[in-house]
């Protein structure tokens, strides 16, 4: 059967039998229909999709999903979904992880997964909390957040997600949040479309541990003026009427009016523009960029992996069983 | 080859065997000379085994004892098992050498020892009050052969522009040379190897020739030896042998397995002494397809593995102890996922860091009962270096019939130690294709097979199977999440079920020597060459003793209780400290005597022969 033969995919395609189990009024459902629905326009035959995840609210998604799925163990989601794209680089992998999951526990894996700039796509859910295990300050929690494991506040100074993978050299780095579907299903579009490790954080409300934790970035009155979209080769407008801007100076970013804006640059190689965007204090006059901070073309680990068996095979000849037998140095007894 | 001067030939005596031991300073290049005197003994048709015995530390301090670096080889005209227990020869490079390993020298043995390295510094280095050389004891004991192996060489290389602190360096090839007339051996394959390895430093090759000749024609015309030896190749099977060590045999025979079974093998590892060599191996084989992974860490390279293998690929991961413990959580991912994976465990010296490049079999029961829940995984132990190519042979065939994670518990002294190796023929390895699922029709991916309980292996990419894996309890059949208490206890055991049934894969077993007796004694894994030398000699010696060797530790073999009740005693000599006892002991309730060494070196055959003989006194 080709797949030219089957008819166009629809959200539905994606949705198992499976009663989704997440408290009522999460931001992971509004995600799950986002993925749900972009997973039918990319054109990909279903069963090429792999969905991978670790451990926590987020990791369940894989169940939802009707596509090749697997549910690891905590923070080594990117680690077997490597394993995955190495062993056939045809499939589609993304993981779903959490900023527990991804940065706590699975530190390790998610930095190097970005360095070795394997083609998955990682989405990150950031609740600032731990949710499944009801409710300990996260590695994203702000300082002096009051939880079950800090009652007298948490004293920890969080990471920037967004800042620690452009910093492990992330080839695509994006961001978006729950509730802004149309938007969040352009950023995966283009995570799909980036040839290389994509990371997009999203910003998720889990509204039992840590409620309204962005609303101030997200509150549908406030979010036009809070919120700055960062598109590759666009003016770096926000505003209800898209009438603001902003424009890097030095020291700073300064606030100017929309035909002042500047020109977003995601491919700018040392990403220092990205870095610097990304640094800002949610607290204050400048916005809170959202969007694709960075998308650079480079060589993936997968494709290297392969180019470089085909390229020793070509060099010795493809081993066979004889061949690996007779080899080295022997003697004859008898 | 350079022969005797024909008016006063020195007498070239017939030997059985030989133990040799050469021991030096980390930088002395011993590993080297062993390794070569091994390659050229192999060559000329001698059976033999080899012991290397490192330092952890890359480069001690100079001159010290705990910075001495040995390798024992033992040749032979017969067959052999295990690098001997006492060494007929004794290199000592240096004081620290000495003081190290005189102990173990043959009584009446040859001890050859560096004199340009025995100076006052090294001596105090070595905790010596003054030259042991000049202890007069010491020639009543033994044959001494001093000569300035520093001096030698670099006189040797005088015509080369080599400074005389890297002249110096060539004592070693200059002490092979004169082990190499002493044994009548050909300078040819090590001059090949040579050529091999220096052929971008033509002076260093240079030099590295005329050593190699200098030493060879010092022990022809010094008259330093008194005789002149010859070991004739032993009477092996015939065939095609090639001399392996065991990581190196262990990676072929995953070659081999991924040609038999169809499959590319991944390899997802973390370097660690001693299993770092299987990563090295394998990076070679890349003409076979086959993929290495260096991952960030022990965890990520398992779970690389698994999703390898869940894409289609054999998963492979390679590790010593402490990375066995990291991957933990991982293994148990990989029976509830019940996907084939093969985890290698190259036991060292533990806890913790232990004693990295020191042998141990301690990690049986950690590799039994490792993981958190009801979590049982086949084990698999390689009884020889040699045996490693079949060992992984049959974990590989085990994982993907039963869809299930295998162990593979080598050791140190298996993973470094050398022996022929008679390779096999192609047509000669029985193929195991592999066959994925790819029928939708009815198709639940927990749907066990009748007879081996394996549940189908369904890639992604293949239309209408999708399905979702994952560590939470699965259904049986559907695999869909299930918390129920029945469904749970019946997935436990169906789990437990399925590695049972292995078991029926197994031959029977074989003892050495009458069915019954005495006394039985029983091992697994690296002791197999010790066992086997102390019973050869106490059956020859007319006692009732025979050996099985397991190389099935779970699950056991359904044959062995009605061995095990053949012998009035067993005994189960291992290097922990009775791990296989408590097993053998709680599975079959028989009465065993336990028999331990943990000391990082393997059982010598002289302390198990004495064990056995205490119950024939």
């Amino acid at each position: 059967m080709t797949t030219e033969e089957k008819p166009a995919l629809t959200k539905k395609d994606f949705v198992t039998d499976q009663e989704v189990r997440w408290c009522p009024g999460c931001g992971d459902y509004a995600i799950l229909n986002g993925v749900q629905q972009t997973f039918a326009t990319l054109g990909i035959p279903k069963e090429e999709f792999v969905v991978v995840s670790g451990i926590g609210c987020s990791s369940r998604f894989p169940y939802y999903m009707d596509t090749y799925g697997f549910h690891t163990i905590h923070g080594r989601a990117p680690a077997l979904a490597s394993g995955v794209k190495i062993a056939n680089p045809n499939l589609q992998v993304w993981v779903v992880t959490g900023d527990g999951d991804a940065l706590s526990i699975g530190g390790n894996h998610i930095i190097h997964a970005a360095r070795r700039n394997m083609d998955i796509k990682v989405l990150l859910f950031n609740n600032r909390i731990y949710g499944l295990t009801k409710g300990q300050y996260s590695p994203t929690s702000p300082p002096g957040t009051k939880t079950g494991s800090s009652p007298y506040g948490s004293l920890d100074a969080p990471f920037n997600p967004i800042s620690l993978m452009l910093g492990a050299g992330a080839s695509f780095v994006a961001r978006a949040v729950d509730t802004q579907i149309p938007h969040l299903k352009t950023v995966l579009q283009a995570a799909h479309e980036h040839k290389g490790f994509a990371f997009v954080e999203i910003l998720q409300n889990c509204n039992i541990f840590n409620d309204k934790a962005f609303e101030h970035i997200t509150g549908k009155d406030i979010r036009d003026d809070r919120q700055v979209d960062l598109r590759p080769g666009q003016p770096m407008v926000y505003g209800k009427e898209h009438e603001k801007g902003l424009r890097f100076a030095h020291g700073g970013i300064d606030l100017v009016s929309a035909d002042e804006a500047q020109t977003w640059d995601s491919e700018e190689p040392a990403g220092s523009l990205a870095y610097r965007i990304c640094q800002g204090a949610e607290d204050a006059d400048v916005p809170v960029p959202i969007g694709i901070f960075r998308q650079v073309q480079q060589s993936t680990l997968d494709s290297a992996i392969h180019e470089q068996i085909q390229q020793i095979t070509d060099n010795l000849g493809k081993g066979t069983l004889e061949s690996l037998l007779s080899a080295g140095e022997t003697w004859q007894v008898g | 080859m350079p022969t005797s001067p024909a008016d006063t030939p020195t007498p070239t005596l017939s030997l059985d065997e030989v133990v040799i031991r050469f021991a030096g300073d980390s930088g002395d290049g011993m590993q080297l000379t062993g390794s070569q005197f091994t390659n050229t003994s192999a060559l000329a048709g001698n059976d033999l085994a080899t012991f290397p015995d490192y330092p952890a530390e890359i480069r001690a301090p100079i001159g010290t004892t705990f910075g001495v670096s040995g390798f024992q080889l033992r040749f032979a005209s017969h067959s052999i098992h295990t690098p001997g227990d006492a060494p007929d020869v004794l290199v000592a490079m240096n004081p620290a050498a000495l003081k190290n390993n005189i102990a173990d020298l043959k009584a009446g043995g040859v001890l050859i020892a560096n004199t340009g390295n025995f100076n006052d510094k090294f001596i105090a280095k070595a905790g010596y009050e003054a030259d042991p050389l000049d202890d007069p004891t010491l020639e009543e004991q033994f044959t001494v052969v001093k000569v300035d192996l520093n001096k030698a060489a670099v006189n040797a290389v005088k015509e080369t522009d080599l400074t005389p602190r890297q002249a110096e360096r060539c004592k070693n090839i200059l002490a092979l040379g004169m082990l190499y007339w002493v044994y009548s051996r050909s300078l040819e394959p090590t001059e090949k190897w040579l050529k091999e390895k220096f052929a971008k430093k033509p002076e260093i090759l240079k030099a590295n020739i005329l050593a190699l000749h200098a030493g060879f024609a010092i022990a022809e015309n010094s008259e330093i030896f008194q005789n002149r030896y010859d070991v004739l190749p032993a009477d092996l099977d015939s065939g095609t042998y090639r001399n392996l060590m065991g990581n190196a045999a262990l990676s072929m025979g995953l070659v081999a397995a991924s040609h038999l079974s169809g499959l590319k093998l991944f390899l997802g590892s973390y370097p660690i002494t001693p299993a770092s060599d299987i990563l090295h191996n394998l990076a070679h084989y890349k003409h076979h397809g086959v993929v290495t992974f260096q991952a960030e860490d022990e965890i990520a390279a398992i779970t690389a593995a698994i999703g390898a293998s869940f894409a289609g690929s054999l998963g492979i991961t390679a590790t010593s102890g402490p990375g066995l413990a990291l991957k933990g959580e991982a293994m148990g991912l990989a029976v509830m996922t019940e996907l084939p994976l093969l985890v290698i465990n190259v036991q060292r010296g533990g806890p913790s860091t232990g004693m990295p490049t020191k042998t141990e079999q301690a990690d049986l029961l950690q590799a039994m009962f490792g993981r958190h829940g009801e979590c049982p995984i086949p084990i698999i132990a390689p009884q020889s270096p040699s045996n490693c190519f079949q060992t992984a042979l049959e974990a590989a065939e085990i994982a993907v019939k039963f869809m299930t994670p295998v162990l593979i518990l080598s050791d140190g002294s298996i993973a470094n130690g050398a022996e022929p190796f008679k390779v096999p023929s192609a047509e000669s390895l029985k193929p195991f294709p592999v066959k994925f699922h790819t029928e939708s029709e009815g198709f639940l991916p927990y749907q066990r097979d009748e007879e081996t309980y394996a549940r189908p292996w369904a890639l992604p990419g293949t239309p209408n199977l999708e399905h979702r894996l994952g560590g939470l309890e699965k259904s049986e059949t559907t695999g869909n999440v299930d918390y129920g208490p029945e469904n749970h206890e019946r997935m436990v055991q169906l789990r437990a079920d399925k590695v049972q049934a292995v078991a029926n894969t197994y031959a029977p077993l074989e003892v050495f020597g009458e069915k019954s007796g005495k006394l039985l004694v029983l091992g697994w894994g690296s002791t197999y060459g010790s066992i086997h030398g102390a019973v050869d000699r106490a059956q020859n010696s007319g006692h009732a003793v025979s050996q099985l060797h397991l190389r099935n530790l779970w699950p056991l073999p359904s044959d062995l209780g009605e061995v095990l009740g053949n012998f009035e005693h067993v005994l189960l000599p291992e290097m922990n400290s009775g791990q296989l006892n408590l097993l053998i002991r709680g599975h079959y309730l028989v009465d065993t005597d336990s028999m331990t060494k943990i000391q990082g070196r393997p059982f010598s055959t002289g302390e198990i022969l004495e064990r056995i003989q205490s119950y024939f006194a």
